[in-house]
């Protein structure tokens, strides 16, 4: 019952803030729907195995990936309070309904138990974040809107290809082209093995679409560039880490039936490729919001890696995906602000953001050297842990090359930031007055920070059980 | 096997090579919509008459043949284009490109390890032609509402090789697999509109702003 609550609540408000006349009060079922949807979250988080008929459950993964979209959604529903205010005369329904929704289907899409299932609710996002991207109406934003439809929908169309085919390996063993996920998993030693490998390819190359794993990331600065702040926080945290949700079940199947070193083979080129592809394309990035989507680029790889290498390096990927989600959140909603003040979203139109706008810059700045790994914040401990983990498995040179190209990010990435943010201000830009630093505007990124912190001096023993206990998931079962 | 489940996947390969060859786009939607109504016969044809046959009959026969061609027409309206002029590469080639896949496809399907029941089937090599053919209309058009053609040939491609699960998918699922396509043509209906207020063309090569 409690499953069905978590995916419907939010659809129910999203119907309600569709109905609601007033522009001015809807925003405030934001907040309501996400906070009503992480008391349930934290409800089913802390009961044991929940289980709801053979389309629904939770497992460790679903647990952990539904804690970081609840959370993140949560900060973001504050944030979009002081959004919106500042955005008066917009009409907003069909951007809350569809921000509504779309936690409704990722939550879906974390407990699905059904290889369908999981297919149906991951298009479903693309399609309703499709009018969130578009929310600022310009010939930027359709053409960016455009391309994440047609890639995202094309991709997702392969990834359902590999589903078929998985059914079909399963319709040559003793599968019956069953898709519900645990009976594959009962299954998938006598499935035939090139339809399998078939199959996980495909998976791959959809889900990892729309996960933004290099060379599939194309729409990814587009899309993160010209969308709001709080949806890129939401899709750069929360979309990603559901899409790698759906790619880590395609390889549970693949280590049950004995394929795991394949599959892992496939995500660590991957993996490594988008490392080296946002570690070029970040430098000389002028766009602050491009240069955040090719950040994403960099940790879905970092994902895709540690999860190829097992270990105490699959540990530190479930570490870091709840890094990644909130750190973003946090810097896509602190370049939101800043993107407002000055109205653009060019380094060299905002030098010296710091003393103009400062709790907002330093929260960008703060959140810049969280998510490039700088101590004390988590995932300095989560990229440390992967490293470990590379070394003990013996991979000397990839733990090497991993970390030249964490080296070339973080100064392509500074290159950017510090002017934005250092030095003297520019000319008082002419709308300046419009925008300040409120409590709405900066409580949540703020709030995210301090957790970002916390979770690098001290993990709490529940959460490195979750961790443990997801990463366990994906190792071959003896 | 019927007989004409077999006619029927002829019919589709007549039909990805006229609509690959072909410029008028009200031609193309109605193309498309025979291309996935006829589709819709074959889980009944291949798996017989049963409820959950005669349910994906109706869903798919009324969103594939009826509601997304109405929905395309819509939006062709709206942008008032009749033709795909000069497409990347041009009709000729696109047809010589397609015919070659498709005798690429039945050359593959022979060598893929399938079931026995499936050896002789025309299901996989068409399944692979079409697949292909979605894919040259997404990369050889310019125009956005030919792409979300292409797009749908592709999807169409993709429906062929599910009927070999058709037994093992929950009626449930399928449902929302149609439903999910049915808003995705629903939401590219107005981007496309959109694109053709901002630009004044739905030539998507205008869509270029947006570089390193």
């Amino acid at each position: 019952m409690l499953l069905y609550a978590i995916i419907l609540a939010p659809l129910l408000f999203a119907l309600g803030a569709a109905l609601l006349p007033a522009d001015r009060h809807r925003p405030k079922l934001l907040p309501t729907a996400a906070f009503i949807h992480l008391i349930f979250v934290f409800q089913a988080i802390s009961t044991t195995p929940t289980t709801s008929g053979e389309y629904l459950g939770l497992d460790a993964l679903s647990r952990l990936i539904l804690l970081v979209v609840s959370l993140l959604f949560a900060a973001i529903a504050v944030y979009a309070l002081g959004y919106f205010r500042q955005h008066r005369g917009w009409s907003n329904r069909t951007f809350i309904a569809c921000l509504l929704i779309f936690l409704g289907v990722m939550s879906l899409a974390t407990m699905a138990r059904h290889l369908g299932l999981v297919w149906v609710a991951v298009e479903a996002t693309t399609l309703v974040s499709a009018p969130l991207i578009y929310y600022n109406h310009n010939r930027f934003s359709i053409e960016a809107t455009w391309k994440y439809l047609l890639l995202g929908s094309v991709g997702i169309a392969l990834a359902m290809l590999g589903i078929f085919f998985m059914g079909y390996a399963g319709l040559q063993g003793a599968g019956k082209g069953i898709l519900q996920f645990d009976y594959m998993l009962a299954a998938a030693p006598s499935y035939s093995k090139p339809w399998l490998r078939a199959g996980f390819v495909f998976l791959l190359v959809g889900f990892g679409t729309k996960m933004g794993l290099a060379p599939l990331h194309t729409w990814k600065p587009d899309a993160y560039g010209e969308a709001p702040g709080l949806v890129g926080g939401l899709l750069a945290g929360g979309l990603t880490s559901v899409a790698f949700l759906a790619i880590l079940r395609a390889m549970q199947i693949m280590a049950a039936a004995g394929e795991l070193q394949l599959a892992r083979q496939a995500l660590l080129s991957l993996g490594v490729c988008s490392l080296l592809f946002a570690a070029l394309f970040v430098i000389r990035q002028r766009d602050i919001k491009r240069m955040l989507a090719y950040s994403s680029v960099e940790h879905m790889g970092l994902l895709a890696i540690g999860v190829s290498i097992g270990g105490t390096a699959t540990f530190g990927a479930m570490f870091h995906i709840m890094n990644n989600a909130l750190t973003k959140g946090v810097l896509f909603m602190a370049a939101g602000n800043i993107h407002r003040f000055y109205g653009s979203k060019k380094v060299c139109e905002m030098q010296g953001s710091l003393s103009v706008l400062p709790l907002s810059s330093a929260l960008f700045l703060v959140g810049f050297l969280a998510i490039t790994g700088s101590p004390p914040f988590g995932p300095f401990l989560s990229e440390f842990t992967m490293l470990r983990g590379m070394v003990e498995e013996g991979h000397y040179l990839l733990a090497g090359v991993v970390l030249l190209l964490l080296a070339m990010v973080f100064v392509g990435m500074s290159s950017t930031v510090l002017p934005a943010t250092m030095g003297p201000p520019l000319e008082k830009p002419p709308d300046a007055d419009a925008f300040r630093d409120s409590f709405l505007t900066t409580a949540s990124p703020l709030v995210l920070l301090a957790v970002v912190l916390c979770l690098g001096v001290w993990l709490p023993a529940p959460l490195r059980d979750l961790f443990t206990q997801a990463a366990s998931l994906l190792e071959v079962k003896p | 096997m019927h007989p004409l489940s077999n006619a029927i996947l002829l019919f589709v390969i007549l039909l990805n090579f006229s609509l690959l060859g072909s410029s008028r786009l009200a031609a193309c939607i109605k193309l498309v919509a025979i291309q996935g109504a006829g589709l819709a016969l074959l889980p009944v044809l291949m798996h017989g008459w049963t409820f959950h046959g005669v349910i994906l009959l109706a869903g798919a026969f009324l969103l594939k043949g009826l509601f997304i061609p109405w929905l395309l027409f819509r939006a062709l309206r709206q942008v008032q284009i009749r033709r795909e002029i000069e497409p990347r590469i041009g009709y000729i080639t696109t047809l010589m490109l397609g015919a070659l896949t498709t005798a690429g496809a039945f050359l593959f399907a022979d060598s893929l390890p399938l079931l026995a029941e499936h050896q002789r089937s025309l299901i996989i090599p068409v399944s692979l032609s079409t697949l292909a053919s979605g894919f040259l209309m997404l990369i050889t058009r310019r125009k956005a509402i030919t792409q979300v053609l292409g797009y749908l040939m592709f999807e169409n491609g993709i429906f062929i090789f599910g009927i070999l699960l058709a037994e093992a998918m929950p009626l449930m699922i399928e449902a929302g697999v149609l439903l999910d396509m049915l808003v995705a043509t629903f939401v590219m209906g107005i981007v496309v509109n959109h694109i053709n207020n901002e630009f004044s063309t739905i030539n998507t090569e205008q869509l270029s702003l947006l570089r390193e």
